[in-house]
């Protein structure tokens, strides 16, 4: 069976997605929706995004067969797709690049963001001074304290960094502060979102930006194998990486998704930020999907080790996705995250993020319980300098 | 005729719509100042449930919101607290609060549940009309208003669209901007209260940066009501006993009003 395109003119992925947000910004989604439908169409704009992406990002990135990685597992063959190696070193700045060429073309000069792990936050900074913009970062503060590297990073790039001391001070706080700065300054501003979350049309903008990972994979397994991956494995915190890789293969259904959420502490401890496997339909952020919430509907706390999955929420196609079968979603806990982590790093000399290294550590345990024939693609969605800090902690070391 | 409405058909009258947070700082201090607040002159009392991701609120409610959670207050607990309130004050009760709160709770369920309690009206800053359509309808078969807001940057469309499907009054609200307390009036405000004018044959309240008795004269002369929220919520923070600057701030306000010939 074909799955339908969506999301559909309402910006709904069936149940999931929509628009639950302020009054005062439905006219400014509306503009935004316009304006991107335009440039949809426009090959000059897509031929500025190729072009850019490939001397500026580093496009296309390698599909590297992990030789090392899959002896270790003895099972099915293990490839990355290095999307670590882009500029910045994530994924991220695949959609900064692209919404801020659309912000540019809006004529909008003020630029806001907001970043969890901090690496949409540099990667927003980096395209703004590309291209002559003003950034300004919510970031929460108790990621601002883990990721203090990455917030150096977005100072020298010119941004301005704004600390949330609201609620759990972490990516979902940050989210509702750079909503309220658009509410406010909705005229001026354009609000560069992250991940596919938020209400419509973020969700299928952000996708169709980062489906470039996804294409280019499917390219390269072609060529290198001849055929298409039995798995495809990515982690999820919003879920643009997983999206990304996923979407240009939704209709191979050979090509099995799993989706790999951070279990954190455990799931039985509450302190987890895995969505679609222990929560519920709920609205967050403007969008209906699933969402991790206590039984009055208040938004929970969340913990991950990897600050880029802290999120009680998560893109609304996932969650579509989850509802069709499409997709299968797992949760990995923290020890196992720090486990793949240095497992990557000593079998391929890779220093994987913190989030990929979840990804990672499933598809080990997949492997081994495969044959050789198997093919397991693992989107590599960033590098792991920006956790160094936080590993050397975790494995009671010192610097 | 239901509540909310008889509130508009007093002649020569602005309705002084008062916004308070359930829980903050207390529960008792709650059933206390909606009966000041009933007794000094408001029309109709907005009592929000807490959420932990107010969107819509400044740093003012946001807090107020925070200290309710930590203090345990939930969906029930403001349901139980209306229906105490409605039996003791004769003002129409409203409550405010976020969709994801009402979705969890069940809509029918929760429209039930306002029913029981007293409630007179729902406004939901999140839920724009393009998603309230089911809620809309349920809260029509309990009697229940369901109130669209309307923002500066509405469109002509839109302007259409809410005055079409609000009950009870549409909510106007007058900056940009999230909730709280602000020293001047927006200069544009009356050309958008004319804007909603010339389609709506609603009444018209503002809200939002509304602090003073002279801003809630002046939007007297253009509007058929004020709503205060954050500056109350400021006034019981200081002073959530006896709750005197409360009473004092609404008598003020309520005579500015009342100055004002419409």
């Amino acid at each position: 069976m074909k799955i339908k395109e969506l999301p559909d003119f309402h910006g709904y992925f069936e149940l999931f997605g929509g628009r639950f947000v302020p009054e005062t910004l439905i006219p400014a989604l509306d503009e935004l929706e316009s304006a991107y439908k335009e440039v949809k169409n426009a090959p000059s704009f897509w031929a500025e995004f190729d072009s850019l992406s490939h001397d500026y990002a580093g496009r296309p990135t390698p599909l590297y067969f992990a030789q090392r990685l899959t002896e270790h597992c003895g099972g099915a063959q293990i490839f990355l797709k290095r999307e670590d190696l882009l500029h910045t070193g994530a994924h991220k700045i695949n959609n900064a690049l692209g919404q801020g060429l659309l912000a540019k073309r809006m004529e909008k000069r003020r630029i806001i963001a907001e970043t969890g792990a901090g690496q949409h936050g540099v990667a927003a900074a980096t395209i703004c001074a590309k291209l002559g913009l003003e950034c300004i970062v919510y970031m929460g503060e108790k990621d601002i304290h883990r990721q203090a590297l990455n917030v150096f990073r977005m100072k020298l790039l010119g941004a301005e960094v704004h600390p949330v001391s609201s609620g759990s001070k972490t990516l979902k706080d940050a989210i509702n502060e750079a909503i309220r700065d658009w509410v406010t300054n909705v005229s001026d501003t354009y609000y560069l979102l992250g991940s596919v979350v938020g209400p419509h049309p973020y969700p299928v903008m952000v996708r169709d930006f980062q489906s470039v990972i996804g294409k280019e994979a499917k390219e390269q397994i072609l060529h290198k194998c001849g055929r298409l991956p039995d798995y495809i494995i990515a982690c999820v915190g919003g879920g643009s990486n997983a999206i990304g890789i996923f979407h240009p293969f939704v209709n191979d259904k050979d090509v099995k998704f799993i989706g790999v959420e951070a279990a954190g502490r455990g799931i039985k401890t509450l302190q987890h930020a895995a969505s679609l496997v222990a929560g519920k339909v709920g609205v967050l952020h403007g969008a209906k999907s699933y969402v991790l919430q206590d039984d009055a509907g208040q938004i929970r706390e969340t913990h991950s080790i990897a600050p880029g999955l802290d999120y009680p929420g998560v893109g609304p196609e996932h969650s579509y996705y989850k509802a069709i079968g499409r997709a299968t979603y797992v949760a990995v806990d923290d020890n196992a995250a720090l486990e793949a982590f240095q497992l990557l790093c000593q079998t391929e000399g890779i220093i994987p993020a913190l989030e990929p290294a979840h990804a990672i550590s499933y598809a080990v345990k997949m492997a081994s319980s495969l044959d050789k024939e198997q093919i397991i693609v693992v989107n590599l969605s960033g590098r792991g300098d920006k956790d160094v800090d936080i590993v050397v902690r975790a494995l009671g070391m010192e610097l | 005729m239901n509540r909310i409405a008889s509130v508009f058909t007093k002649p020569n009258h602005t309705a002084f719509i008062s916004y308070v947070t359930v829980g903050y700082p207390s529960i008792e201090a709650t059933l206390k100042v909606v009966s000041i607040l009933a007794n000094s002159g408001c029309d109709i009392i907005e009592l929000g449930i807490p959420f932990s991701d107010p969107i819509a609120d400044g740093v003012t409610i946001q807090k107020a919101s925070f200290h309710a959670l930590q203090n345990g207050v939930t969906p029930k607990v403001c349901l139980e607290a209306a229906k105490k309130l409605s039996r003791k004050v004769k003002t129409p009760l409203v409550f405010m609060t976020y969709f994801n709160l009402v979705f969890n709770y069940g809509l029918e369920e929760f429209c039930d549940a306002c029913v029981n309690s007293g409630i007179d009206g729902l406004i939901i800053p999140d839920l724009p009309p393009e998603e309230g359509s089911e809620l809309e309808l349920i809260a029509q078969n309990h009697a229940i208003d369901l109130i669209y807001l309307l923002a500066p940057t509405s469109t002509e469309q839109r302007i259409q669209l809410v005055a079409q499907r609000s009950r009870g009054f549409i909510y106007l609200v007058s900056v940009t901007g999230v909730t709280g307390a602000r020293d001047n009036l927006p200069p544009n405000l009356e050309d958008f209260v004319t804007r909603v004018r010339r389609v709506a044959s609603q009444p018209l309240c503002v809200g939002f940066g509304i602090s003073t008795p002279r801003q809630a004269r002046q939007i007297a002369r253009i509007a058929d009501g004020v709503i205060v929220g954050s500056r109350i919520i400021q006034l019981m923070e200081s002073d959530s006993e006896v709750l005197t600057q409360v009473q004092d701030f609404t008598i003020k306000l309520r005579e500015a009003l009342d100055t004002v010939t419409t």
